[in-house]
């Protein structure tokens, strides 16, 4: 017959047995083992950041166009990688907001586009404040869309950049959902994720961005954050740059000068 | 065994760890590899130097040569995409007057486009590589 504290002692013999197989059945894999630890020791010597000057941008929308052609998104589809909005904020406190065909074509009429409400007049002397804001992937440190994606298809790079693997993406659009900047759409010849990479084949060959080299005004830089000498690393250093949607806690990498709290 | 079948080979965690790093590593080379459309305009330089010098004395210095000749590809070899943009909506993207006070828009020299002849193409009086406000053509005519 046993008794109470033998039966207590072979319990936890069998549940200990029970357990240590299951453990030994994972297969030891050094390299997944350095990436859990965070792969902060071998951190790269780049990190892409993104820097928008609103004081800057006319909303000519030459951005938009270089940026359709630069990554064959279909031109007259209205799905764009970048974008820019323009905002108007009247005396009695409303704000309008437009983007007709994300600004492919600038701004070129004071009738704001409200879609199927037909366009808006705003009477030029009731204008309090009128901006216009670039909109592009945020590349973030914490990206929401990768860590939505049930396949594996999304992710992040080392120099920080989002990239979507095409013949993975199986079109399921979380990713499209899970963005806090609406930055994702389908692309509609391919039918997979689609999203601004910065340009990741120029960037990667010592270029800049096609929306960089095609604004006139100079509202658009790309810097890396991990060389404190680098022009943008100085500025958002040094000066009053915001970011969009701070909130979220997704640490998006594009940051903003002149920003006002009208922007969403 | 169906996992080596499916899944590729370089299919694991890289650099960003296993929440944000999972993916297959060849398809990095592969956006790598896409086709670079826009050259600048320091490539046009090295051939059209008059251009280049007319250009970059003028308020028009900023804008890049492709902006309004479309994307170089490989120009001169393969003239894909010089199509030089000479119309009217091209040019009120920045010189449709907006009434935005106090904001570069607004300091933009611009006109009503439905106001200022609005069936002809601006390049019929202004020069686009050294623009002035007056009808240049006919200056230059008289």
């Amino acid at each position: 017959m046993m008794n109470r504290r033998e039966f207590c002692k072979k319990t936890m013999i069998v549940a200990g047995g029970l357990v240590i197989p299951l453990a030994a059945l994972e297969v030891f894999n050094p390299k997944r083992l350095q990436a859990e630890k965070g792969g902060s020791d071998d951190k790269g010597n780049v990190r892409w950041v993104f820097l928008v000057d609103i004081h800057k941008c006319v909303g000519c929308g030459f951005c938009v166009k270089a940026c359709k052609v630069e990554n064959e998104v279909p031109y007259d589809a209205n799905v764009t990688r970048t974008w820019v909005e323009r905002y108007i904020v009247t005396k009695d406190g409303q704000t309008a907001i437009d983007s007709p065909k994300g600004a492919r074509d600038g701004f070129t009429t004071q009738k704001i586009d409200q879609g199927h409400l037909g366009d808006k007049e705003i009477d030029p002397a009731s204008i309090a404040k009128a901006f216009f804001v670039p909109k592009l992937c945020n590349q973030c440190d914490n990206p929401a869309c990768v860590q939505v994606c049930p396949v594996g298809a999304t992710y992040q790079t080392g120099d920080g950049i989002v990239l979507v693997d095409r013949s993975w993406c199986i079109g399921c659009g979380y990713c499209v959902m899970g963005c806090p900047y609406g930055v994702r759409f389908f692309h509609p010849v391919y039918h997979v994720a689609e999203k601004c990479n910065f340009c990741y084949h120029r960037i990667t060959k010592g270029m800049k961005p096609a929306c960089v080299d095609a604004c006139p005004f100079g509202a658009r830089k790309i810097g890396n954050i991990r060389d404190p000498e680098d022009p943008v690393t100085r500025i958002i250093a040094s000066e009053q740059v915001n970011v969009l949607k701070e909130e979220f806690g997704t640490k998006p990498q594009v940051f903003y000068l002149g920003l006002s709290r009208e922007v969403k | 065994m169906a996992r080596a079948l499916v899944v590729p080979e370089d299919f694991g965690v890289y650099e960003r760890g296993y929440m944000y790093g999972w993916h297959r590593k060849s398809n990095e080379a592969e956006w790598k590899n896409v086709r670079v459309k826009y050259k600048t305009a320091r490539i046009c330089a090295g051939c059209h130097k008059d251009k280049h010098d007319e250009l970059i004395k003028s308020v028009h210095a900023a804008i890049s040569c492709e902006n309004c000749h479309g994307p170089n590809y490989d120009h001169p070899e393969d003239p894909l995409g010089m199509n030089i943009d000479r119309s009217r909506k091209l040019c009120i993207r920045c010189h449709s007057y907006l009434p935005y006070k106090g904001t570069l828009r607004g300091g933009i020299p611009g006109i009503d486009p439905e106001k200022h002849y609005p069936s002809a193409e601006c390049v019929l009086c202004h020069i686009p590589h050294d623009p002035k406000a007056m009808n240049q053509k006919r200056e230059v005519r008289s």
